[in-house]
């Protein structure tokens, strides 16, 4: 039971961590405000079901679009800086985000909001069964993937990678940067928003705590870890990072020391995360 | 005489109190290689990053084929037939020769919203890459990342971009920097056969490369036209022979 819920929620945070790698890994837009949108796709459940509109068909709708809408803001205003500025100014929003979150009185504030019902599909899908629930979180998580998959070699993914690789370039051979960028940035955080309106169901309670600036960097730490702007690297590194933090809690309550450490030396040494070091492995 | 295919006028463009651009009025006709050339620090690749809208100037105008282009950005200007090389070469590094050049292509090719389909086995953007790279002579480098070119290769690869953004107007700027003697003698022949296509603005520091290949040439000192005209009419200019003379006098003076 604890074992299913476990997974339950990797799955739900790789796929985040995949919807990050859409834009830090291959777009090369280091967002410091991801978490952001788990918490506006799973207010979105909490606070339709807590005003009495329980359908799924609803719910996960609201979710996708609260996140698209609130990209589409913060990217068009985040994305006429870049570097530091571009992290910072990313990271901003997201701490706005999670304090309005804290004073929404109405639904919960500071000590978050129980979703009493999961999200309500009918016959179609009983999401208070774990099992199903999971299998559930899983075709999203394939479905995402190979969603990126697709995206990163067609068209607009090459111009997307060709922009993290040199901008001016780009624009000098006839592309409107930010355009792309933008549109880029909107797709990503509306998959964010999915894992959010999923964590929400999993965990029958969202807070302002899912967006706080630390969740955005886990899911960096993941990224990373498993390697960027490669299709399989945040599954890799997310479910490394959760299972290590998982065990580590187990040994030991001081498990950052060990963690912190670990993740200096793939940084270091395995230069391309993860994926990277098994890259390098292969071709011996 | 027919409208030039590009007109500069009275291009203005300061960095603090230096002008880097000072009035600059010059005329391109369609298919002429119009060389500018000049000191170090006259003002060269201001002035080209003005004309592709890298740059914005603080006054004057740019006219391409006769329509107003002085605050079109960059990518506007590119749809429109004008295309670039850079000084230092600007490539993407992590992608492939034939990436680089598909993408180009694909800039021209309708927009690229377009999310699903693999643009790598769009034949129409590969044929288009692979006539271009045909071009300058790297056809057989398509799968290599361009990291691992030669400069000699990426300097040719700049130009195969840019032509397969199927311009009208190539201003390349510096195309033989860094190259050694058989590289910028191929690079010489490749040029020659481009102008019969393409007009072409150069800016060079080889003056050979210059005097073989252009119809006219306009020389740039402290971001000042000091002349235009012919290559033979050139080398006679006494102004020009001044600026260059004045230069060397400057270098021995300090020996």
């Amino acid at each position: 039971m604890f074992v299913l819920t476990l997974f339950t929620r990797i799955v739900i945070l790789v796929l985040a961590a995949a919807s990050l790698n859409l834009i830090m890994g291959y777009g090369g837009m280091m967002s410091f405000g991801h978490a952001a949108y788990l918490g506006i796709g799973g207010y979105a459940v909490g606070i339709l079901a807590q005003e009495g509109f329980g359908s799924g068909f609803l719910q996960f709708p609201v979710a996708l679009a609260a996140s698209a809408i609130y990209a589409l803001v913060i990217g068009a205003l985040s994305l006429r800086t870049r570097g530091v500025y571009f992290i910072m100014i990313t990271l901003a929003f997201a701490q706005m985000a999670y304090y309005v979150a804290s004073g929404l009185a109405r639904y919960g504030g500071d000590d978050g909001l129980t979703v009493y019902k999961r999200s309500d599909f009918g016959g179609l899908i009983n999401l208070s069964n774990r099992t199903q629930f999971y299998y559930l979180c899983l075709a999203c998580l394939l479905g995402v993937v190979f969603l990126i998959w697709r995206i990163v070699n067609s068209r607009f993914g090459m111009v997307v990678q060709g922009l993290r690789s040199n901008e001016q370039r780009m624009q000098a051979i006839g592309f409107p940067a930010k355009r792309y960028k933008l549109v880029c940035f909107v797709i990503s955080g509306t998959l964010c928003g999915l894992a959010g309106a999923l964590l929400a169901n999993n965990t029958d309670f969202v807070s302002p705590a899912v967006m706080y600036w630390t969740r955005s960097g886990d899911l960096m730490v993941m990224v990373i870890l498993g390697g960027m702007g490669v299709l399989f690297g945040p599954v890799v590194g997310a479910v490394a990072y959760l299972l290590l933090e998982e065990l580590l809690s187990q040994v030991t309550e001081y498990w950052a020391l060990i963690m912190g450490p670990l993740l200096l030396l793939v940084v270091l040494f395995g230069r391309g995360g993860i994926m990277g070091l098994l890259g390098r492995l292969n071709r011996g | 005489m027919a409208d030039p295919l590009l007109r500069v006028e009275n291009l203005v463009r300061r960095f603090g109190g230096i002008v880097a651009t000072d009035h600059v009025s010059l005329d391109v006709a369609q298919g002429e290689l119009h060389a500018i050339i000049g000191p170090n620090g006259a003002g060269k690749t201001t002035l080209i990053s003005q004309l592709t809208g890298h740059l914005t100037p603080d006054s004057g105008s740019i006219y391409l084929g006769g329509r107003d282009i002085s605050h079109l950005a960059a990518y506007r200007r590119s749809a429109l037939g004008l295309a670039r090389s850079f000084q230092i070469t600007s490539l993407l590094l992590d992608f492939t020769v034939a990436d680089n050049v598909a993408l180009a292509a694909q800039a021209h090719a309708g927009h690229s919203f377009s999310f699903w389909r693999n643009a790598r086995k769009e034949s129409a953007l590969r044929t288009a890459a692979q006539a271009a790279l045909e071009r300058v002579g790297l056809a057989h480098r398509g799968g290599v990342l361009v990291s691992r070119l030669s400069h000699g290769e990426q300097r040719e690869l700049e130009l195969a971009v840019a032509l397969a953004t199927k311009p009208q107007l190539l201003l390349l700027d510096e195309p033989m920097a860094g190259l050694g003697v058989t590289e910028s003698a191929r690079m010489v022949k490749l040029l020659q056969e481009l102008r019969k296509e393409v007009t072409i603005v150069l800016v060079e520091h080889d003056m050979d490369a210059v005097f073989a290949l252009a119809d006219r040439i306009s020389v740039l000192v402290y971001g000042r036209v000091i002349a235009s005209d012919v290559p033979s009419a050139i080398r006679q200019n006494e102004d020009v022979k001044r600026a260059y003379l004045g230069d060397q006098q400057v270098v021995t003076a300090h020996v």
